[in-house]
């Protein structure tokens, strides 16, 4: 199997499971749930980082620095942010059950 | 080829985002879900270190890295809940930014030995990342309201839009059959300015779609980004995220009646809103805090309707104080909340819940809508767009179609508001100027607490 036909078959899966995954959730998890897809997509990190190491110039430098900050900032400041929505609804949770004792 | 350890610890990585996103559709499970994912990315980040050989710049890049966490950290923990969705956007941003910024990098070392379907993914990831870039900057400003939330229309707009994207699709080509350097750079020019030109006319009604929309784009992109780089993580976290962004705006879009295409399409067809500004002078019934606790306290099912306007006046505790006050002396009392109630879906379950308002109470759309009927108030706090009736009635309006809270159909309406000024999407609500409505001007804070102590006296 050749690289780009492996490579389409594993974009093609994952468009299933990630149609899959979210299909059933509730209208009030909108908010968590887009900002937690938000936060996955900040792995153009990992990428980020292969090219900024194999720069051979100022300007591949400059440019895999500026990639890195701003990927580093979508993925924590978006898991960080979601935990924190999140952690609201915890607590309510936590109040009603706290109340029902 | 990297190692085979790294690649089974890339799946490893992947299998988090997938039992993350699936986590995060349940709220027992949510947080854990969100914490997976974050373990997952960390672990990828870590394995990338040790998997490529001969990484050069190493101070550079951990000095980079370090930057990045505290700023996000900071803007994450330091964001008012009510400013969440701006910071959506804008976290989202970045990340279209920088998967933008490493394709073309990418380019720049072996674009012009790459192989056709590698151009095209470069190409894919420019463009879409570009648009994802400045458009949740253009985004984020709407929803800070550093300009104006309305749809701008920009004379000869559509020509403008029309050809700057026929401009970035030729440019496309032409980079697929000639790769080189100038090129890239028109191209990323033009994308980005097609990011800012593709928000522009989108009304503050759907803005939210937009932001779901632009971070499905920044999943694809990341996805593409991965075909380049040959990584096959980024391309399964890039394309779970397309895809379920993908379906995520779409249940957006129908749990606010909007019509996908009229928001995408928006820019090409778009008109100015006019807002009515000559229904400013027609009368309206307002009343002091006193008049309103008497209505309230003798009447026998009162639904609050909350909106945006209670969040940013911080007013959620003053009407908690109030709801149990009224419940004290007997009143039936229950929220009533819209999908879209404050900025995004599901954004005032989250306000309220830092209010510790009761889960209960809290009733959706579908729930109590027919109890409206028989209440003998709806206090309609810091909201307008959700209770306008024009969204049942007037076919030229721009939020017709949205489902709306039926609190027009209660036996009185009580409006707090700080003034007559339109809500989000800049239209005029007739339900202001109904017999049944009355209106208490002020802070939204500030008229609770004189409502509540008024209940408190009598």
């Amino acid at each position: 199997m050749s690289i780009e036909i492996a490579f389409l078959t594993i974009f093609i899966l994952s468009i299933f499971v990630g149609f899959e995954v979210v299909s059933k959730v509730s209208t009030i998890l909108h908010t968590p749930l887009m900002s937690g897809a938000n936060a996955i997509h900040g792995v153009i990190l990992v990428g980020a980082i292969i090219v900024t190491g194999h720069a051979d110039n100022n300007l591949e430098l400059v440019l895999g620095l500026f990639a890195i900050v701003l990927a580093t900032i979508n993925m924590v400041g978006g898991f960080v942010v979601t935990d924190r929505m999140l952690e609201l609804f915890k607590s309510k949770k936590s109040n009603k059950v706290g109340e029902k004792k | 080829m990297t190692p085979a350890w790294s690649q089974l610890a890339n799946l490893g990585a992947a299998l988090a985002f997938i039992l993350a996103l699936k986590a995060l559709s349940s709220p027992k499970t949510a947080r854990l879900g969100n914490r997976i994912g974050a373990v997952g990315a960390i672990a990828a980040v870590a394995i990338v270190f040790f998997s490529e050989s001969n990484l050069k710049h190493l101070t550079l890049i951990l000095v980079a890295v370090a930057i990045g966490t505290i700023v996000g950290f900071v803007a994450a923990k330091r964001v008012q809940m009510t400013q969440m969705p701006q910071m959506v956007a804008l976290f989202n941003g970045v990340g279209g930014g920088a998967a933008m910024a490493v394709s073309s990098i990418e380019f720049l070392k072996s674009g012009t030995t790459d192989g056709f379907i590698a151009l095209f993914a470069t190409v894919f990831t420019v463009v879409i990342g570009s648009i994802s870039f400045t458009g949740s900057i253009v985004t984020f400003l709407k929803l800070q309201e550093l300009m104006t939330s309305r749809p701008v229309v920009l004379p000869f707009g559509r020509f403008i839009t029309i050809g700057t994207a026929i401009a970035t699709l030729v440019m496309s080509v032409y980079l697929m059959i000639s790769p080189e350097n100038w090129a890239l750079w028109t191209l990323v020019g033009l994308s980005l300015v097609m990011g800012i030109l593709f928000v522009l006319p989108v009304g503050g009604a759907d803005v939210p779609i937009v932001i779901s929309l632009l971070n499905a784009f920044t999943g694809l992109s990341v996805a593409a980004s991965g075909y380049v780089l040959d990584n096959v993580l980024l391309l399964v976290a890039g394309t779970l995220v397309g895809a379920s962004g993908t379906l995520l705006t779409q249940l957006m879009a129908k749990a606010m009646g909007r019509p996908l295409t009229s928001t995408l399409f928006g820019a090409f067809t778009a008109r100015a809103t006019t807002a009515t500004t000559s229904a400013v002078d027609r009368p309206v019934k307002s009343a002091g805090p006193t008049d309103i606790a008497i209505m309230l306290a003798y009447a026998s099912k009162v639904i609050i309707v909350p909106g945006y306007g209670l969040a940013v006046a911080q007013a959620q505790q003053s009407l908690r104080e109030l709801v149990d006050l009224l419940i004290s002396k007997g009143v039936e009392v229950e929220y009533a909340i819209h999908p879209v109630a404050g900025r995004m879906p599901g954004h005032m379950n989250v306000l309220l819940a830092e209010a510790d308002v009761p889960y209960e109470q809290l009733k959706e759309m579908d729930e109590i809508n027919s109890e409206f009927a028989s209440a003998t108030v709806a206090v309609v706090v810091g909201a307008n767009d959700v209770v306008n009736p024009a969204a049942r009635t007037d076919k030229t309006s721009p939020i017709f179609g949205m489902p709306i809270l039926n609190a027009d159909q209660a036996e009185q309406v009580v409006f707090m508001k700080r003034s007559m000024r339109p809500g989000f999407a800049g239209v005029e609500n007739e339900l202001l100027f109904n017999d049944k409505t009355t209106l208490l001007f002020g802070d939204a804070k500030d008229s609770l607490s004189k409502v509540v102590s008024a209940v408190k006296s009598m």
